[in-house]
């Protein structure tokens, strides 16, 4: 009898691990909502920032600007790597994990010293299991992170990458590519390269382009944009990562709500069974004691 | 023969206007700028300050915060760090951003990163003001 007992416990159980599962879909669908919309917000900015650095640069000479200086004979290079604070969202986490530290081992296997910037708590405390140094670390910082966030990012390597103290930097985040598709990326930040320019030959032959103005002088016009530049690289990776989580959640979730369904028809059947293996063996006893009685 | 120009005012966080304008106005790093229908393509940074745009005759101001503006076929693009139209801005926040920095500024002793608090100062008053002429 105690069999029953214990298989309608854990009917009931699972039962609540569904409500659970499904809740937490439901949010993490919402939350997609919200994190897409900021993606589509930012989408024409970017984009704007991407012909205008691209116009710009085809104006000026490589190495016109640190930022897009190769340093000879790199030492140090950083990773900044953004995730999510949160787990229960399938492979999402370990996948950007793992993307990290390949590229982690390849740099040390040629000599070069890695650091990490992390944003996001499943990174950070991957990297502090690890012998690699942390240079910032944010938790609890994607759930709701503005610009600002990016911007400090953004000051540190820009800062690091100018005073030498670091030779290149990588930036690994979880591009939305759909929400049943969502690939880990790595990007070289710095030194940086500038967006090429699809129809430069073709603007060179009409001259449409050689009628700017600029002001500032194209140089400290450069030098305005570059950082800025990376700023917004960063915090499109921060954008794309914080969509990325919720629909790589609202995935693994959906997948275990159905899991929970197939697990209770599957416990319903054998409690059925159960019960009536049970019923029959009560039958058999009363049968059998009246037929004693009766002889 | 076109005599409109489309202004375009995008933040990283949200697109804060798109209208079809007379006359622009904007704030660059090396003094303030108008721009007409037909004006010759031109990149400028923008200081911190007010963009102000001629719809249908009257004048309306925007609050921005450093930023690109781009003009190209009768199109002015203008990405900008942080963007308000004057209907938007919280007066409340600009004071009460405008106390702080000046706190902050008459009080040397401690270390005081006076370059930002200027400029906070700076941002909080232009707010006001725009604010105060809507």
């Amino acid at each position: 009898m105690a069999a029953l007992k214990d298989i309608r416990l854990k009917i009931v159980g699972v039962r609540k691990t569904k409500q659970i599962t499904k809740a937490m879909n439901m949010v993490a669908s919402a939350k997609l909502r919200g994190a897409q919309a900021r993606i589509e917000c930012f989408r024409p900015y970017a984009a704007k920032f991407r012909d205008m650095l691209g116009d710009l640069a085809g104006k000026v000479e490589s190495g016109a600007h640190p930022l897009l200086t190769v340093h000879d004979e790199p030492k140090v290079c950083v990773i900044v790597l953004v995730t999510s604070d949160r787990g229960l969202c399938g492979s999402f986490n370990a996948n950007l994990i793992a993307a990290a530290n390949r590229l982690a081992q390849e740099k040390s296997r040629i000599g070069m010293t890695v650091k990490f910037i992390c944003a996001g708590k499943k990174g950070r405390d991957f990297v502090r299991k690890t012998k690699y140094e942390i240079l910032l670390g944010y938790g609890d910082k994607m759930g709701h992170f503005d610009f600002t966030l990016a911007h400090e990012v953004g000051m540190e390597v820009i800062n690091g990458y100018q005073e030498l103290s670091m030779d290149e930097v990588y930036l690994i985040y979880g591009e939305f590519v759909t929400i049943a598709k969502q690939v880990p990326v790595t990007l070289p930040l710095l030194p940086l390269q500038t967006p090429e320019t699809p129809a430069e030959s073709e603007a060179a032959a009409s001259g449409a382009r050689s009628e700017y103005l600029y002001e500032p002088q194209e140089e400290a016009l450069l030098a305005e944009l570059l950082p800025r530049y990376v700023k917004v690289q960063i915090y499109r990776g921060m954008l794309d990562t914080s969509c990325s989580e919720h629909a790589a959640r609202m995935a693994a979730m959906d997948n275990a709500t159905r899991n929970c369904d197939d697990m209770i028809l599957s416990l319903t059947r054998l409690f059925n069974k159960v019960r009536q293996a049970s019923i029959t063996s009560d039958l058999m006893d009363i049968v059998g004691g009246a037929e004693a009685l009766k002889g | 023969m076109e005599n409109a120009l489309q202004l375009e005012v995008v933040t990283p966080d949200k697109q804060v206007a798109s209208r079809m304008v007379e006359y622009v106005s904007a704030p660059g790093v090396e003094g303030e700028f108008g721009v007409l229908p037909n004006h010759v393509n031109l990149l400028s940074a923008l200081a911190i300050g007010t963009l102000r745009f001629n719809e249908g005759g009257k004048s309306q101001n925007v609050f921005i915060s450093g930023g690109f503006a781009d003009v190209s076929d009768n199109k002015v693009t203008v990405l900008a760090e942080s963007a308000e139209l004057a209907e938007d801005i919280d007066q409340a926040r600009a004071q009460a951003a405008k106390e702080r920095a000046e706190k902050r500024l008459a009080d040397r002793t401690e270390k005081v990163d006076i370059l930002r608090a200027e400029a906070a100062l700076h941002r909080a008053i232009i707010r006001l003001n725009i604010a105060a002429y809507r």
